[in-house]
């Protein structure tokens, strides 16, 4: 099995938390949220996060971005604890937050420019060649209203990526694009990372498309979110879409799912409506089995349907 | 080949604009013949409004006539250089409480208080209170459009979306950043409105305050119209109040726009 080759990039980081506990509420109405969470985001490696629609999955990132203060336990960066937001860790939000009032090249370049790291010229050419790799470039100068909700992804995702940051925190950056656009916006992903190494933690309620990227895979559970188990995805990199009907990938995929319906059962038995809907993409699975075997044998790499969304609560 | 389509666009808004100026037109010229037609008619209640035509014969007479310039100059300097004072102690005084959460904390109340008593009340305290009329009547005007805008801004600081913050803060910000780049920009908005809404309570200001205490202006000269039972004259006065408040509204509105492009693309 080949493992990655790629070395991290410079100013890669190493993040970890240590049972870290989140609460919300007091007295009667607490609500525990995280409990005892530890994982590391290892330097220069793309860590996946995944688990159902209301975990705590964007509570984590938050408290990784020192947004919100952890209840109990640690959070460090290179072994400096965490204690407030900071640049070192850049953060792609659930629901865009691209500046309306700047244009798509004053957003992409915004975090070089207030930084004051690049100068003009260079500030100019770095950007047009990130927005030219998504196929922006001629949308440098409109706002952001302008753009179809796709190209305000993938300008968000440049906006992130220009500054390569310590740590790069993305919450479900690829949520609601249709099924074309996220499988577009998944390679320039992972083309970016490979480009880059920088160390990054991917949060998403699509198994596949974490398989598709991850190094690392962390399931999480429900009701309180508590890290399930850390798979290690040494998928070859640089990553193509064709992995996804070889025999490791399955693998994988069906280890990860069987813990995934472990944690629906239990839902299930607590009364979660999303249960259902797992289930029912549980059973699919197996029939599914059999098809991307066939696949290889033909020698061509086949895309496998998606199901991952459906134990999503929607 | 871009030039080409730049240019049919550039042909369909005209045609557009200009088919809506004509629809105006028409709507304005079945209103006059309308009220013509009730005054005509002796129609009860319009038909004791001056008709349009005897309309247009007392303002043919007041257009080549000084004071009724004068009238204009007076209320368009008071509106100014009130509403100019409101904006340029007012637009600081609003980012200043819209940043900075404490002093919000002091000093909002004392707007919350102010804020619901109408302009208009203002009127007789402030003639006491200025040594001169046209200070008292400036002042009201700076009023009217004062605790609007300061409103406005504070509501647009504080309703911003802290997710443009945090970004603006994981980004690599500082805190004049934060200030200058994201709060600033997106409170923007809201000042043009403030300011728009706040130039329509000017007029509706200087208007009552020349009727009470002034012996010029729109309003004066409205009033006049009255006092003297020249009610074509009213209607001139009250033609001529509209159609400056209008202008007014639409200049604010330009520069407004000039200054928030990202609103007009949508
Ligand atoms: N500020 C808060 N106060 C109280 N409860 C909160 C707060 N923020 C989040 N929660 C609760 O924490 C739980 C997890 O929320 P979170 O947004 O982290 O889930 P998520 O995994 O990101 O969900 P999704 O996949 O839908 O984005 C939810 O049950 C939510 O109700
Ligand atoms: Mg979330």
């Amino acid at each position: 099995m080949m493992k990655t080759t790629l070395t991290p990039g410079q100013r890669a980081g190493e993040m970890s938390m240590e049972n870290v506990c989140k609460t919300y509420g007091a007295d009667v109405l607490t609500k525990e949220v995280l409990k005892d969470c530890s994982f590391t985001l290892e330097k220069g490696r793309l860590t996946v996060l995944v688990g159902p629609s209301g975990c705590g999955k964007s509570t984590l990132i938050n408290v990784l971005a020192g947004y919100e203060k952890p209840t109990s336990g640690r959070v460090s960066l290179d072994g400096e604890p965490v204690t407030g937001p900071g640049p070192d860790r850049l953060v792609v939000f659930q629901e865009t937050a691209l500046f309306p009032w700047m244009t798509t090249f004053e957003n992409v370049s915004y975090g070089p420019r207030v930084r004051k790291e690049l100068s003009g010229r260079e500030l100019a050419d770095t950007t047009m060649q990130l927005l030219k790799m998504v196929g922006l470039e001629d949308f440098a100068g409109k706002y952001p209203s302008q753009l179809s909700g796709g190209m305000q992804r993938r300008a968000e995702l440049v906006r992130a990526m220009i500054n390569h940051p310590k740590v790069m925190l993305m919450d479900e950056p690829f949520r609601g694009l249709d099924a074309m656009t996220r499988s577009l916006m998944q390679e320039y992903y992972v083309r970016l990372f490979e480009e880059h190494r920088g160390t990054n933690l991917f949060v998403t309620s699509e198994l596949e498309e974490g398989i598709f990227l991850a190094d690392r895979l962390v399931i999480l559970t429900n009701h309180p979110c508590r890290v399930k188990k850390i798979m290690d995805v040494d998928l070859p990199r640089p990553r193509e879409f064709s992995v996804m009907g070889s025999p490791e990938y399955l693998d994988i995929k069906r280890e990860a799912l069987e813990l995934l319906h472990e944690e629906a059962m239990k839902s299930f038995a607590a009364g979660a409506v999303n249960a259902a809907d797992f289930l029912e993409a549980y059973s699919k699975m197996g029939e599914e089995q059999a098809r991307p075997k066939a696949g290889k044998d033909d020698g061509e790499g086949q895309r496998v349907t998606r199901t991952g969304s459906a134990y999503e609560n929607h | 080949m871009n030039d080409r389509i730049s240019r049919a666009l550039a042909g369909i808004k005209n045609r557009t604009r200009s088919r809506t100026f004509w629809r105006g037109i028409f709507s304005l010229t079945v209103f006059t013949l309308l009220w013509e037609l009730c005054t005509y008619l002796k129609a009860p209640i319009i038909g004791n409004v001056p008709a349009p035509s005897e309309v247009v014969s007392t303002l043919a007479v007041q257009l080549h006539n000084t004071y009724y310039w004068l009238s204009w100059k007076d209320s368009m300097i008071r509106i100014f250089t009130g509403f100019i004072i409101a904006q340029i102690i007012g637009v600081p005084l609003g980012l200043f409480l819209g940043a900075n959460d404490r002093a919000r904390e002091v000093l909002f109340p004392i707007f919350e208080i102010m804020r619901p008593v109408p302009p208009l009340a203002w009127v007789p305290v402030s003639v006491i209170f200025w040594p001169s009329a046209e200070m008292s009547m400036i002042f009201v005007t700076f009023l009217g459009a004062f605790f609007t805008v300061v409103l406005n801004i504070v509501e647009g600081i504080t309703s911003i979306d802290v997710r443009y913050i945090r970004a603006a803060h994981s980004l690599g910000s500082s805190r004049s950043d934060i200030f200058w780049r994201v709060l600033l920009p997106a409170s923007l908005p809201s000042v043009v409105v403030g300011m728009t809404v706040g130039m329509g309570i000017t007029w509706a200001v200087v208007v009552a305050a020349e009727m009470v205490a002034s012996k010029t202006g729109l309003g004066y000269l409205t009033w006049r119209g009255y006092v003297a039972g020249e009610f074509p004259l009213i209607v001139v006065g009250m033609m001529s109040i509209g159609i400056a408040g209008y202008f007014s509204s639409a200049l604010i509105r330009l520069v407004g726009s000039r200054f928030t492009p990202w609103l007009k693309t949508r």
